[in-house]
């Protein structure tokens, strides 16, 4: 962080004389903007590009997983296991190590008999999609929500700043829980199949319900922070309008903040969805999803821990590397936070 | 020269009773009003066209309520502003808008003034696209870097973010913002008072040069003396919310009559080690009241070394004191004191005047 802190003066001290000599010799001065300078910041920071290449290839590999399926010849709705009879009578594997071999790599799941490496890909689509889509609808709210919050203040303030406590006095886990089957049966009619993505979009609702206040709240403070700022002040005497100060004048300075929160964000969602996944309420069987396969290798661990290794192995990566990536994005746009 | 230019037009701007109190609350479901800050009681004054006021006082005197008011950004308890006889406080919508392109403001700290995510150009051409009257679309990158030429900037500059400018260069960003819309009156907020003293001189003179060119006039707000001094035609001396004196420059700094003026100007630092010993301090015990809990009276009776009796149950009103009256004696200027008096020798250094 110091050394980091040190070179950004340097910088800007060399950037001051290059300036000094380009004026001199008469050629127009560039002005890097905050956005570049905190990507020079970032490029330097070696832990966070690694989280980013790591997370790049977890969303790689989740938009290319009917690809990376074809070439390894598995999908990962076949019964393999049963259909080849690579399982006892127990429905465990026949061969050590959870049925790793030439054919299976990460080895077959107990009881169905699927796949492992095709379940894990395909999972990350459906994990990493609800929690995408609840992130994104997250943010969006509550930025908008806590941007007219901070700035029009007084009655507003008031009255939206009781809802959100009001949302946020629900217990999160109990509400899933009970909400997302009642979701669930006002689209479908009990006893008909339901479709996947009513179940989807049913996890992402509930979700989101509880999930925008925290950075509402976040962006409300800073908001309330920045609207007496001068130059908020300088774009009313102007006679700019409210949609155009909180557009033009107050957006671009708490982007940082948001940036930050929803790269933390996203793994907490993904880990609440394979939560709601592993009590029961989340995606179904034969749906692929990271929570429904802990909860089948929670059955089955004492006999079989190869099969709860990977998903564990993979959902630990891609929420230590997406956290690490959020503190490096915080550090490369708040040069001055020392941690 | 100010009674010429007094003779000759009529106020740009007149500040009539103004009153702003902020009331204090308690209670968290039930607000109920238990006092108010009267951080601006009653002030009262003319601006005319292509001249510097001074408004000068302590800090917590109620100066930069006054700029909020007259700019609109915050509106006035009581009392009237009008600019050429119209009253703002009580426009709003595309009137106020139209009034805003007049009445512009330069502010104090040049280092929240400027946004940071915006460049120099989108900085000083923003109110052209608030007002796109002003100047059409395709001119406003070559107005941007007219005024940045003005203000004594690189017009390359324009592509640059406020961080990568001294103070001084971004209290100018701020100026030519200011001046973008053509305005007539700029009210300047300490402008100065964040910068260091090399870079105030060359800011205050950027001002002067400005006025000269433009025909501003400026209500400028400071806590140093030798800089009103050295901008303003008139100089208006506030303590706690009021205005207790006023008057030219030559009036209020060579023959104040007001006890607080003299207190106030006795404090000015002489940069003249040998004079220091025959300089004539007044020292004011105890502080500035609340403006909370204003003293009955005259404001300033409770650090006043003349206070008498009168002065806790009658308010001095602004005028010129019946001593001085049609006198012809620089002294002939109002002052709210009821034993208003001049006092020689208070600028330490300088000749007694008589």
């Amino acid at each position: 962080m110091t050394s980091a802190r040190e070179t950004t003066t340097t910088g800007s001290d060399n950037e001051t004389d290059a300036a000094l000599a380009r004026a001199a010799s008469g050629t127009v001065p560039v002005g890097r903007s905050p956005r570049q300078l905190a990507w020079i910041r970032f490029r330097r920071d070696r832990t966070g590009v690694v989280c980013a290449v790591i997370v790049a290839c977890f969303i790689l590999i989740a938009l290319a997983a009917p690809l990376i399926t074809k070439a390894y010849g598995k999908n990962p709705y076949t019964l393999y296991g049963q259909d080849d009879g690579l399982l006892n009578s127990y429905g465990l594997p026949l061969k050590p190590n959870g049925g790793i071999d030439g054919a299976h790599w990460f080895g077959v799941e107990p009881g169905l008999g699927r796949d492992v490496l095709a379940l894990l890909v395909y999972g990350i689509r459906t994990s990493l999609g609800i929690a995408l889509c609840v992130t994104v609808l997250s943010v969006v709210a509550g930025v908008t929500v806590g941007l007219f919050q901070g700035y029009l203040g007084g009655r507003t303030d008031y009255v939206v700043g009781r809802f959100s406590d009001l949302m946020m006095s629900f217990p999160q886990q109990l509400f899933f829980i009970a909400f997302t089957p009642v979701i669930v049966a006002m689209f479908v009619r009990p006893g008909n199949a339901e479709p996947t993505w009513i179940r989807f979009a049913a996890l992402v609702i509930v979700q989101f319900v509880l999930g925008w206040m925290a950075l509402g709240r976040l962006v409300r403070a800073q908001v309330l922070s920045l609207r007496t700022r001068e130059y908020v002040e300088a774009a009313r005497l102007s006679g700019a309008s409210t949609a155009r100060i909180v557009r033009r004048e107050l957006l671009p300075n708490i982007w940082s903040t948001v940036l930050v929160q929803s790269t933390l964000l996203l793994p907490v969602n993904v880990t609440a969805e394979a939560g709601l996944s592993y009590l029961g309420v989340g995606m179904q069987t034969p749906t692929p999803d990271w929570g429904l396969m802990f909860q089948d290798a929670a059955q089955y661990y004492q006999s079989d821990i190869t099969y709860m290794f990977f998903p564990g192995v993979a959902m630990v990566v891609f929420v230590v590397a997406f956290n690490l990536l959020g503190d490096s994005v915080r550090d490369a746009l708040d040069p001055k936070t020392v941690r | 020269m100010t009674t010429d230019r007094r003779g000759a037009r009529e106020p740009i701007l007149q500040v009539k009773g103004l009153v702003k109190h902020f009331p204090l609350t308690r209670g968290v479901l039930f607000r109920k009003q238990v006092g108010a800050v009267r951080a601006v009681d009653g002030v009262d004054f003319d601006l005319y066209p292509g001249e510097t006021l001074g408004v000068v006082g302590e800090s917590g005197c109620g100066k930069s309520t006054v700029a909020r008011v007259l700019m609109n950004l915050e509106p006035p308890t009581s009392g009237r502003v009008l600019y050429k006889g119209e009253d703002i406080t009580r426009l709003s919508g595309p009137a106020l808008k139209a009034v805003r392109r007049n009445i512009q403001m330069v502010f104090q700290d040049p280092y929240t003034s400027l946004n940071p995510r915006m460049t120099v150009g989108d900085i000083v051409g923003e109110p052209f696209d608030i007002h796109p009257e002003v100047a059409p679309r395709g001119d406003r990158r070559r107005r941007v870097r007219e005024l940045l030429d003005v203000v004594g900037l690189n017009p390359e500059y324009v592509n640059r973010y406020p961080h990568q400018f001294s103070g001084g260069q971004r209290q100018r960003i701020g100026i030519a913002r200011g001046l973008a819309l053509n305005p007539e009156i700029i009210i300047c907020d300490e402008p100065v008072s964040a910068l260091d003293v090399s870079v105030q001189a060359q800011v205050v003179n950027l001002m002067e040069r400005l006025q000269r060119e433009f025909g501003l006039a400026y209500v400028f707000i400071a806590h140093d003396l030798s800089i009103v001094r050295h901008i303003c035609d008139r100089v208006a001396v506030m303590y706690l919310g009021r205005i207790v004196e006023t008057g030219g420059d030559a009036q209020i700094y060579e023959h104040p009559t007001h006890p607080y003026t003299q207190a106030l100007l006795s404090a000015v630092p002489v940069p003249d080690p040998d004079a220091r010993g025959g300089r004539d301090r007044i020292l004011l015990t105890g502080d500035v009241p609340s403006p909370a809990a204003v003293p009955s009276g005259c404001r300033f009776r409770t650090r006043c070394w003349k206070a008498e009796p009168r002065c806790e149950e009658r308010m001095p009103e602004l005028a010129v004191p019946r001593a001085f009256r049609d006198s012809g004696t620089p002294a002939e200027h109002p002052s709210a004191c009821h034993f208003a008096q001049e006092r020689v020798r208070v600028l330490p250094g300088e000749e007694p005047v008589n």
